[in-house]
């Protein structure tokens, strides 16, 4: 077992068509952030519905949303994944079953499998986020809303969630980190996204030390970079004279 | 679609020795993810600059990968390194590699949560315990942390819970822990649909009766 260290791997061709390995990990890397972009537009938006259902003064209603979070926080993230990916596509109407396992690229099918199960598992997340933030508000803000007139609808649009979403930044952050984390579970179900082509590059080069190490920067570099831009929108929408709460 | 439950049952024994691998699994990642977790956590608070920087790199550096890619990543390189460590040839299996990898992944959460603990530990402790003559030592093993543990009981107790759902990523690598046994016998047994759901109903059941014991630990922890 002898190891050829050989760090400019990266800019040798695959041997197949003229790809080099870095342009592997260039696609590796487009297609781990649109998993996580359009994931993340799910999980906010499903989640901000749901957690605003979580404090809403109806027990069926709130209940609801409680079941939800507990049912996608108990179970793997991977046995989700493959729930949606080999379990609901085969309980669709036979023809949605022809198009998504006969008609669609494979990728386009794993996609959208990766997409669905990484933004409802992330929406559970997100909803607890937002009911957090709406419970740290004072109760004064409600109590002002309704002696003002507003209606729940408005209170909610108006007073609560405008408020709510600014104070929450820092752990929707993580959650939005996380989401790029979690999308390197696509590679099991044969989505080429950054870690399947660092494996992928692994076995082709037999340099696997390398592949490894750049993939570990990519991620390492993504994620903070994320983190800093993060810092800036949280700087920029901060509430004047609630930064206690925000800092918390 | 029809399901049909009843093929499950005589898979029962298999499923079982998948589960006790994932215990296993769970168990060792625990016990020296809190072990190596709070060695970092005390080296991350000391007064040394360079301790607590390696603490800290590593920490950074462990959380913004993915587990997936740890566990892969230490899976093809183990017997490489053991090879340059040992100068021959150690065989070693994909269980062992993916303890090494849920340890040192898990230190990293595990040493956040410790550190916050050993913060919340008033700053008259240490002072009380240094005044009847302890050393730093002694003051952490006997006065700090006994009490820091106690109180983040509960916060140890999540971070297990989601290492217990996290272990199913051994996938990966071809171990036969719950998941994977479920998935190979719903594959031979031709029924990959029920085995499937009741993988996903066992683990519901097993974290959510978990977290909720957790939650009501937490509420008898409570001052």
């Amino acid at each position: 077992m002898n190891y050829n260290w050989d760090w400019g791997v990266f800019f040798k061709s695959t041997g197949i068509g003229d790809e080099r390995y870095l342009d592997w990990f260039v696609t590796g890397l487009g297609w781990t952030i649109a998993v996580a972009l359009a994931a993340w537009i799910v999980a906010l938006a499903l989640g901000a519905v749901l957690g605003v259902m979580r404090t809403v003064p109806n027990r069926w209603v709130s209940g609801i949303a409680t079941t939800y979070v507990e049912i996608f926080r108990n179970v793997p993230l991977l046995v989700q994944l493959f729930l949606w990916y080999f379990l609901v596509p085969d309980l669709l109407p036979q023809p949605a079953q022809d198009w998504f396992k006969l008609g669609l690229a494979p990728e386009t099918s794993a996609y959208i499998s990766v997409v669905v199960c990484l933004g409802l598992f992330t929406a559970a997340r997100v909803c607890e986020q937002v009911r957090t933030g709406i419970q740290a508000l004072p109760k004064g803000q409600l109590g002002a809303a309704r002696a003002m007139g507003f209606r729940l609808p408005q209170i909610y649009r108006y007073v609560l969630l405008p408020q709510a979403f600014r104070i929450i930044i820092p752990p929707l952050t993580s959650e939005f980190l996380n989401i790029f984390k979690n999308s390197s579970v696509a590679s099991l179900i044969g989505l080429m996204e950054l870690l399947a082509q660092t494996k992928q590059t692994a076995e082709f080069s037999a340099n696997l030390f390398e592949a490894f190490t750049l993939a570990t920067l990519i991620y390492f570099t993504l994620n903070m970079s994320l983190m800093l831009l993060m810092r800036l929108v949280e700087k920029k929408v901060a509430v004047p004279g609630l930064i206690s709460v925000g800092g918390k | 679609m029809e399901f049909d439950f009843s093929g499950i049952i005589p898979s029962l024994p298999g499923l079982w020795n998948g589960m006790v691998m994932t215990l296993q699994l769970m168990a060792l990642g625990v016990v020296g993810g809190i072990i190596l977790g709070t060695i970092l956590a005390l080296m991350r608070l000391s007064h040394s600059k360079l301790l607590s920087n390696i603490a800290g790199a590593y920490v950074n550096y462990f959380r913004s990968i993915p587990l997936l890619l740890v566990i892969t990543w230490f899976y093809l390189a183990v017997p490489f390194v053991l090879r340059w460590i040992t100068g021959e040839d150690t065989p070693v299996g994909a269980f062992t590699s993916c303890v090494v990898a849920f340890m040192m992944f898990e230190a990293a959460y595990f040493c956040e949560i410790v550190r916050a603990g050993v913060q919340s530990i008033s700053k008259g402790q240490m002072g009380a315990a240094q005044a009847l003559g302890m050393t730093y030592g002694q003051t952490m093993r006997l006065i700090i942390l006994p009490q820091a543990f106690r109180k983040m009981t509960p916060l140890l107790l999540q971070q297990s819970i989601i290492l217990f759902q996290d272990t199913s990523l051994v996938y990966t690598v071809g171990l036969m822990d719950f998941l994977n046994a479920s998935r190979s016998r719903g594959d031979i047994t031709g029924l990959p649909h029920e085995f499937l759901i009741f993988a996903g109903l066992v683990y519901f059941t097993i974290s959510f009766s978990a977290s909720f014991a957790v939650k009501r630990l937490q509420k008898g922890f409570a001052p």
